[in-house]
């Protein structure tokens, strides 16, 4: 039931990057565990790290299809789990004759067949190798966590008509947040958790470079330094790798190849996205 | 598997317990089955799979890092130099070690910024200049030594120069080229401390030197005590912390009884089961949101958790109908129009400073004086729908107290608080006013960012 990916920290952190993801010695670990535990993984950061891209990746490297569950407000077990086709079961009840014995009828309006299965479900069922990706977890409700602790610590679903239906292979699952409210403790305590935070100097560069390979290597390194320097200020919303990564590709479609203060004046607009931000990089930064 | 191993990991579980973090049983056997799962010999790999089995919160991160490197340092005793290393020029000839020599390395690993290198730097000069005699026989090893010895800071400049080579002084360049630098300096000075408590815990068992190592959380670090640093660490969590109290609150607004009656919808929603109203509909709650009035002492001694409180009371105006600002010394004025919406909070803190007219005598706080104030000049302030919130630690210099004032105050208001820094055990001790104001109004001890988190959710009614 337990069949793991990755062969070792290694070969995670190749194949990741082979399928366009360069991690560092701690992501590659903890999917690596994550892997061979069996165990969910609880990826928390601020926005656009690139929580939702590691599992993409891991689900491009392992060959495994990716099952997506995006949690909002409101969201129920009828849109995470499963639900019954109600139409079709009307139809079913409407179109037997009238001498069909009701016990008959009942045993079959509850079979697989009017059974709509919803990504959590699909998941579970799926015999090939999947990746569930439970996406921004904290914007979902409280109810919604207790249905996910039953799915995550068994893999196994119980539909009162059809019995328990139990993982035939175990799912890798990723579940992100932004960390807009507090997961409950028993969620955390059945996930491994990975904090990504913005990267360190080099790998961000890396990432520049293996983003947009165009961008010349001086710049880049200029680039990630302004970027980082801009972090340390106290910014409402402090710029991300997407941002960097937008910042690189507008100086290379303006054909910038020094960023200068006039460049970064004009396409400052690029990285921050706050009016106030704005003014606070321009004044602390020395640029006008 | 070996014993010894898991016997030392439960004790560093243990530590990590101690220091405040929960580690549930559970989490401890996800650990020992990861030992199964990875390669030993790579340390890294050790801590980023502990890191992932028992870390729940990114706060938690420093303490985890510094536990792990006491419990499994990463290198024992002295460092053995090959003929050809770098570092083996530190140490030719016999005597004391020169600083100069080891300034002149420290400066070229700042410039280059090379990780590895720096490492086995910091643990060359904590083993050349970190060590001293405290008794005869016995030797302790110092960070302070060794820092105030190198004193980094001072290399700032030529680095600059350095760094810049002969771009222009003053603008973006010099400032991303400062940032970069003073950021390599904090990594020095974190390698050099972690060095020193990898040798404390050499000589004295890592269990000694955990019980002092671990440096407290930042939302439990007193007000009053917080350092630069712990200031600016807590004003980054004031939108993360107002953003988690607002869901919180309106998930429980979400959750609290429905209102009134629909009867339009209720009678359509009747129509399909033949007219028989058997599902009822209800208007949803209009949620009452106070006005929030806060009065703040914004003298040095409790300026930190003013700060504190008034940008999160800001980071929380849409859970009020209208929020205003009052701050004051010794006199009082109001602040509400330095906040502006979008504006910079910490901006509209430095211009309050400067242009509020706060002081009208000596500059020490001055409660009487500023309540009659307040009252005088802002009467229609405080009404009926008010909360009226006090920040201060009632230190008043002996003057008198306008508790009469304050009393009306309370009165015509819904709720007041007064929100207090200190201790509560030092409440009414030298010249503080508590005694004369906590019989008029509830007094609430808010030492810490914890205790603030918890005051709102009580503040804001469901």
């Amino acid at each position: 039931m337990l069949q793991p990916q990755f062969a070792s920290v290694e070969d995670t952190a190749t194949r990741l990057g082979a399928a366009g993801y360069l991690t560092d010695h701690a992501i590659a670990t903890t999917v690596f565990l994550a892997d061979r535990l069996g165990k969910p993984l609880l990826i928390e950061g601020p926005a656009g790290v690139g929580k939702t891209e590691l599992a993409k990746s891991v689900a491009l490297a392992t060959d495994s299809e990716l099952i997506r569950l995006q949690c909002y407000e409101g969201l129920d077990e009828a849109r995470a789990l499963y639900e019954w086709n109600y139409k079709k079961q009307l139809l079913r009840i409407q179109a037997a004759s009238d001498d069909t014995a009701w016990d008959e009828i009942h045993d079959d309006v509850f079979a697989e067949e009017f059974l709509l299965s919803r990504p959590l479900l699909t998941a579970i069922r799926n015999p090939k190798p999947t990746v569930l990706l439970i996406d921004e977890t904290d914007k979902a409700d409280v109810e919604v966590e207790g249905l996910l602790l039953e799915v995550l610590s068994d893999f196994q679903v119980t539909i009162p008509e059809l019995g328990t239906i139990a993982a035939t292979r175990r799912p890798l699952v990723f579940l992100t947040s932004n960390a807009t409210r507090e997961l409950s403790e028993a969620l955390k305590r059945r996930c491994l958790y990975l904090h990504l935070d913005y990267p360190a100097a080099d790998r961000e560069k890396a990432i520049v470079l293996s983003r947009v390979p165009e961008v010349a290597e001086q710049l880049a390194d200029s680039l990630v330094r302004t970027v980082r320097a801009l972090r340390a200020l106290e910014l409402k919303k402090s710029p991300s790798i997407a941002e960097t990564i937008d910042w690189a590709k507008t100086l290379v479609a303006l054909g910038l190849d020094t960023l200068d203060e006039q460049a970064v004046h004009e396409t400052l607009g690029v990285v921050l996205k706050h009016a106030s931000d704005h003014t606070r990089a321009i004044e602390q930064l020395k640029l006008n | 598997m070996t014993e010894g191993l898991v016997d030392r990991e439960i004790a560093f579980l243990d530590a990590l317990r101690k220091a405040g973090l929960t580690v549930s049983l559970a989490e401890v056997i996800d650990s020992t089955r990861a030992l199964g799962a990875i390669e030993l010999l790579d340390r890294e790999s050790l801590r980023h799979a502990w890191a992932a089995c028992v870390l729940k919160r990114p706060a938690h991160r420093t303490t985890f890092d510094t536990l792990f490197d006491l419990w499994f340092p990463p290198v024992l005793g002295d460092q053995t130099l090959t003929e050809d290393d770098p570092l083996r020029s530190l140490e030719d000839g016999e005597g004391p070690a020169d600083p100069e020599a080891y300034r002149d390395m420290l400066r070229q690993l700042l410039l280059d910024g090379d990780d590895e290198m720096m490492k086995r730097f910091a643990r060359q000069v904590v083993q050349g200049l970190g060590r001293a005699d405290t008794a005869p026989g016995r030797q302790s090893w110092f960070s302070y030594r060794v820092l105030r010895q190198l004193s980094p800071e001072t290399l700032t400049a030529s680095l600059l120069e350095a760094m810049l080579q002969g771009q222009e002084r003053g603008g973006m360049a010099e400032k991303v080229a400062r940032q970069t630098i003073s950021e390599r300096i904090k990594r020095f000075q974190e390698l050099v401390e972690a060095e020193v408590r990898r040798r404390l815990a050499e000589d004295r068992g890592a269990e000694q030197i955990s019980k002092t190592a671990v440096q407290p959380l930042a939302e439990q670090v007193d007000f009053l005590r917080a350092s630069r640093n712990d200031m600016a660490e807590l004003r980054r969590q004031v939108f993360p912390l107002a953003r988690r109290l607002a869901t919180r609150l309106t998930a429980r607004r979400r959750l609290g009884k429905t209102g009134k009656l629909d009867f339009r919808r209720t009678v359509r929603a009747s129509l399909g089961t033949g007219g028989v109203p058997l599902v009822t509909h209800h208007k949803p709650h209009k949620p009452h949101k106070p006005e929030l009035v806060v009065l703040c002492d914004v003298s040095g001694s409790v300026a930190g958790f003013a700060h504190f409180t008034l940008m999160l009371a800001y980071a929380l105006r849409e859970q009020f109908t209208k929020v205003r600002a009052f701050a004051f010394i010794d006199t009082c004025d109001e602040v509400t129009d330095y906040f502006t919406p979008g504006g910079d909070v910490a901006d509209a803190l430095a211009r309050m400073n400067s242009q509020a007219k706060l002081i009208w005598f000596d500059g020490h706080s001055d409660y009487g004086h500023s309540i009659e104030k307040f009252a005088e000049d802002y009467p229609d302030a405080v009404g009926p729908k008010t909360s009226l919130l006090i920040l201060g630690d009632a230190r008043n210099n002996y003057r008198a107290t306008g508790a009469q004032t304050l009393k009306k105050l309370v009165q015509r208001s819904r709720h007041a608080y007064w929100l207090n820094p200190e201790p509560q055990a030092y409440w009414g001790s030298g010249d503080s006013a508590t005694g004369a104001y906590e019989e008029l109004i509830e007094m609430v001890e808010v030492r810490n960012a914890v205790q603030l988190e918890e005051f709102i959710q009580r503040l804001l009614p469901a």
